[in-house]
């Protein structure tokens, strides 16, 4: 379970930011640090088993028939990018406290963030690929809202959209590539494909596989032509970038690559298309981000750069290849989260990032210059820094690899490590050395602990790989790269290969030659910018407006907010689907014996028939097609007596008792009658897709009950189970209270939350003033001299203990005869409702004990509780008991756990009802009519409100 | 006794239909609640009409197929919620914006994307 705990972790945490901010920042930001370090420290638990060659494994299994089980792995790759994701993520936590400003949502922030490390942390330990794949559209949702968490920067807003558009579009992709992956496995569970290279390989399916997947890889790592998004997504707060952007969710796309590096790699395809793409990326990468002036944006290139480094390194092949590939992830995720933190300090302190605005803060900001220093010479590649020791490494591959000829790779990656050295220095020369200016947007100084602690411990990582990789980092990368290449590997890292290694020469070129490059830089800026580039956002833009306009243009073609225009649309487009399904079978008509009609059944159905078709002629002055309404459903009851179902007329009694009350009291707020808008021959269309529609359902009734069910019934287990198994003998009752208990418990929530809203909606009406105004205007008619008639109230009064009564007893029998919770709460709510017509609101409202809310409460949780008793016996939820009691002088009487789950839906259900009516009442209040206080409303009312 | 049920549920439903079509909120409330009146009873009717066999244990030798009759017991339920819901909203609606047509004025598509328009799409 534990793996399962450690992913589900982070989603739990998200729920904490939104409820502790109220608490305060520094309570909010320690909560959520805390769950990650909980999350850390489970993992920790479990490196041990992983470093000495085992696998933990969680299984939950879900739907084994689909394949859909949410199983967790955790091996040596797990391991590290979990750690980093975690690690990092604790002193993302602790920077972002204090990197945004007091205007900022931080609650909204730290929720995105957990939200985005749980999907994180999801994708690097599942096992089954379906599962992957959720989490890795969870990354690509979070980071949406991380990137737009700035709303009122349009930046932000399209920096977003665009990541969004682009690795939502590579996730779809891959979403097939996984499913045919899948397939040709027979399986969806990693541990099981990671062994079926050969099927896999040999299956005609693998390329469409291999390039499906790879688009999902190289759209979250931004690899060329996909790259562009990432430094849009730079108009994130830093934090996000220093998280997101550098260390965890862009390497998505290189874990997915190493975790399928066992079954994808090794074939032409694979090389071609992963080491080109990584090439091309990471040479055009690092000579973009050289000329860039914004800090951020010259790390978000640099990131490319390096991205495309490590997908370079896995799309060789070899096992050499793939281990440096795992090392320069731990590396890269150290240095470059550590170098965008420093910029963001830069920004804070600073007010700007333009690299040309800046200079000369060596001396103002001299903490932050040695962590930016140390940072950046180890991004450069420079002895004895961890980015020297895996640039070596990586350096020797491309110098071994042929790549169209022998010596290309080799000489393209010291280009790019050229480049990479010249625009680590840029960022140093340019941003920290030189004089001090005067013209800085704001007197930089440097932050407090909080800030430069995080990239601090981060550099300490740095300095300690680089001057002790076997100690501190070869066992990790062991681990990891074991687990990608499924051999034992036990790497050796050195900082001295010789004179003879070539590495070291290509080293000694690129940093000669960086450095050349930035002292020329004055010169090839010139050349740069006299040069024409193809801007990827406006290319970008080019193929995505013309999509979105024919998604808008066909949008408001079929919906150009008509309610009955659409209403009529669909309805047609049903009867004829229906006509058409009709028609294309063999029709037979049924044979199942009819019921005879007697002459009463026959005169009541009249009468309603009437009634329903007297409302369209009726419906302009509204309270007579209310009446006509009711009539209609109040005739119901009988139907319903008449076919066997008691149940249903009780609660279709009581419910359009209730319905039709609360139509009359909305109609005090809404005209009294309907003009006349439509002309003739609108009404008859309407009139003509009405009856299409009605003939199409009473012809359908009539197919349906002129036969026997095709299948048998499953009620049988329900009628022979319903005394021996759920103790009642009213089946119906015994289904909700029982059989279908969670559907019923569903059900009431649904209910409550209705209510709920109901409150919410006339609370906010009455805060708005333009509402306010037009209910004071709104005086209800008063046609007759009593508001309150003395009869009414006596005899309301007298029925109320009765009606209680009444109400118990429904409850009660409820398990054994018609009656039960529905029907029960309906008749107290009906009680109650006839006090407040009779007497008054502020008469009836001031001797009410609870409020309605927590009625609605307490049903919920009654319910729930009757259900979680059943955990105390080891039983499943909502499992109900019961046993026959005798007591003296009552006869032998049944209790049951399902009364108990009754009394629950009793409670909600007339919570509910009574909130509805009491936040329409609520209005009528404010509608500037005078409200009687008192008992009795014999003489002219007094006061008002 | 089968034909007038199923005439029942097509009036009910047509009815319905039609003063779900007019343009005020008040008859479209009115005719949701028709249609919710004629989906229980075609719900209700899947069970097959039968009578004198209420589904009581020990009330006789047959019963009615009391599934159906669960189902619609919590839809008259859950459509009164409904039906509290859009009439609060249909409330709303008129108290806001002073009338109570339940169709937007129709309007140039270009005037709801503006936002789209300053922005481009990305």
């Amino acid at each position: 379970m534990t793996l399962a705990l450690i992913a589900a972790l982070p989603f739990l945490g998200a729920l904490l930011p939104g409820l502790m901010i109220r608490a305060g920042r520094d309570a909010c930001a320690a909560l959520t640090g805390s769950v990650t370090l909980l999350a850390l420290c489970l993992l920790a638990l479990q490196a041990p088993t992983v470093l000495a060659g085992g696998i933990v494994q969680t299984r939950i299994d879900w739907l084994p028939a689909l394949g859909l089980n949410a199983t967790f792995f955790l091996d040596g790759l797990g391991l590290l990018f979990a750690g980093l994701i975690l690690g990092i993520g604790l002193l993302i936590i602790l920077y972002a406290r204090f990197y945004l400003a007091k205007s900022d949502p931080m609650g909204q922030f730290y929720s995105y963030l957990m939200l985005f490390q749980g999907a994180m942390v999801g994708i690097v330990l599942s096992d089954n690929i379906l599962l992957l794949l959720i989490f890795w559209e969870l990354t690509s949702l979070s980071s949406f809202l991380l990137i737009g968490y700035w709303k009122h920067l349009p930046e932000g807003r399209q920096g977003a959209r665009m990541a969004l558009a682009v690795t939502g579009g590579g996730g779809l992709a891959m979403i097939a590539g996984m499913l045919i992956l899948g397939n040709i496995a027979g399986s969806y569970d990693l541990t099981v494909i990671l062994t079926q290279k050969e099927a896999i390989q040999a299956s005609p399916w693998y390329l469409p596989a291999l390039i499906l997947i790879l688009l999902g890889a190289f759209t979250k790592s931004a690899q060329f032509p996909f790259h562009f998004w990432l430094p849009h997504a730079m108009a994130a707060p830093t934090p996000v970038s220093a998280y997101l952007h550098s260390a965890t969710m862009v390497k998505a796309g290189l874990f997915l690559m190493a975790r399928l590096w066992p079954v994808l790699a090794g074939t032409p395809e694979w090389f071609w298309i992963v080491s080109t793409a990584g090439l091309v990326t990471m040479v055009m990468a690092a000579k973009i981000a050289f000329f860039k002036d914004d800090l951020k944006a010259l790390l978000a290139f640099s990131t490319v750069s390096h991205l495309g480094l490590i997908t370079m390194l896995l799309g060789f092949g070899t096992r050499a290849a793939a281990t440096v590939a795992v090392f320069h992830i731990i590396n890269h995720a150290t240095f470059k989260a550590a170098l965008f933190m420093t910029a963001g300090i830069v920004d804070h302190e600073a007010h700007t990032r333009d690299i040309k605005r800046l200079g000369g803060l060596r001396t103002l900001m001299p903490i932050t210059f040695g962590i930016a220093l140390l940072a950046s010479l180890s991004m450069a590649g420079i002895p004895p820094l961890n980015g020297f020791l895996s640039k070596e490494l990586m350096l020797e591959e491309a110098a071994h690899t042929t790549w169209i000829t022998p010596w290309a790779m080799g000489v393209l990656a010291t280009i790019a490590a050229l480049f990479s050295v010249a625009y680590s220095f840029r960022f140093l020369a340019h941003g920290f050395l030189g004089p001090v200016r005067d013209d800085y947007p704001h007197t930089p100084h440097d932050p407090g602990p909080g800030l430069w602690g995080a990239p601090a411990f981060l550099v300490v990582l740095v300095v300690v790989i680089g001057l002790f990789p076997m100690a501190s980092a070869a066992w990790l990368v062991n681990a990891a790269a074991s687990a990608v290449t499924g051999e034992t590997v036990a790497v050796k890292i050195t900082h001295w290969h010789g004179l003879q290694a070539v590495a070291l020469w290509m080293s000694v070129a690129a940093v000669g030659g960086g450095l050349m490059m930035l002292g020329a830089f004055g010169p090839l800026r010139a050349i740069w910018d006299a040069t024409p580039r193809p801007e990827a956002k406006r290319i970008f833009d080019g193929i995505i407006e013309p999509l979105a306009a024919l998604a808008r243009s066909l949008t408001y073609a079929l919906h150009n907010s008509s309610l009955s225009r659409a209403i009529a649309v669909a309805v047609l487009a049903i009867a004829g689907a229906g006509l058409w399904a009709f028609t294309g079978g063999g029709h037979v008509p049924g044979t199942r014996a009819l019921m005879p009609v007697e002459p009463l059944v026959a005169v009541v159905w009249a009468v309603m028939l009437a009634a329903a078709l007297a409302v369209p002629f009726l419906h302009r002055v509204r309270v007579v097609a209310l009446v006509f309404v009711g009539v209609v459903g109040l005739l119901l009851v009988p139907f319903f007596v008449l076919m066997s179902a008691p149940d249903l007329a009780l609660t279709q009694l009581s419910v359009e008792v209730v319905t039709i009350l609360l139509m009359l009291l909305a109609l005090n707020f809404l005209p009294k009658t309907t003009p006349e808008e439509s002309p003739a021959p609108r009404r008859l269309f309407d009139a003509g897709v009405a009856g299409i529609a009605g003939a199409g359902i009473g012809w359908l009734a009539w197919e349906m009950l002129t036969r026997q069910a095709a299948f048998p019934p499953i009620s049988h287990f329900h009628l022979a189970q319903s005394k021996p198994g759920a103790g009642g003998t009213n089946v119906v009752n015994t289904i909700l209270v029982d059989f279908r208990g969670y559907d019923t418990f569903g059900e009431i929530i649904v209910l409550g939350i209705a209510a709920l809203a109901i409150y919410a909606l006339s609370e906010n009406l009455l805060r708005s003033p333009a509402v306010t105004r037009r209910l004071a205007e709104t005086r209800p008619e008063r046609e007759a001299g009593d508001r309150h008639p003395m009869m009414l109230v006596v005899s309301t009064r007298l029925l109320l203990p009765m009606a209680m009564m009444v109400g118990v007893y429904i409850y009660l029998r409820g398990h054994n005869m018609p009656g039960g919770g529905f029907v029960a709460g309906l008749v107290f709510a009906i009680a109650y409702l006839m006090q407040y017509m009779a007497s008054g609101y502020v008469w009836s409202h001031s001797r009410q004990r609870f409020d309605h809310h927590v009625l609605i409460g307490w049903g919920v949780l009654i319910a729930t509780l009757s259900g979680a008793g059943a955990w105390a016996f080891g039983l499943p939820f909502l499992t109900s008991g019961f046993e026959y009691v005798h007591l003296w002088p009552l006869e032998e009487f049944e209790l049951a756990t399902a009364a108990i789950f009754d009394l629950g839906v009793f409670l909600c259900v007339l919570g509910a009802v009574l909130l509805a009516l009491a936040s329409l009442s609520r209005l009528a209040q404010r509608t500037g009519e005078v409200v009687n206080t008192r008992a009795y409303d014999t003489e002219a009312p007094q006061e008002t409100r | 006794m089968e034909a007038l049920v199923a005439i029942t549920i097509g009036t009910l439903t047509a009815v319905g239909l039609y003063l779900t079509l007019r343009l005020r909120s008040f008859p479209v409330i009115l005719g949701l609640t028709m249609l919710s009146y004629a989906v229980n009873v075609f719900l209700f009717a899947s069970g097959r009409l039968v009578q004198n066999q209420a589904p009581i244990i020990g009330s006789g030798e047959t019963y009615a197929d009391p599934l159906p009759q669960a189902l619609v017991l919590t839809a008259i339920v859950i459509s009164f919620g409904m039906t509290a819901v859009i009439m609060i909203m249909a409330i709303g609606g008129f108290l806001e914006s002073g009338h109570d047509r339940v169709n937007m004025a129709a309007s140039d598509p270009a005037d709801a994307d503006q936002d789209d328009a300053e922005e481009g799409w990305a």
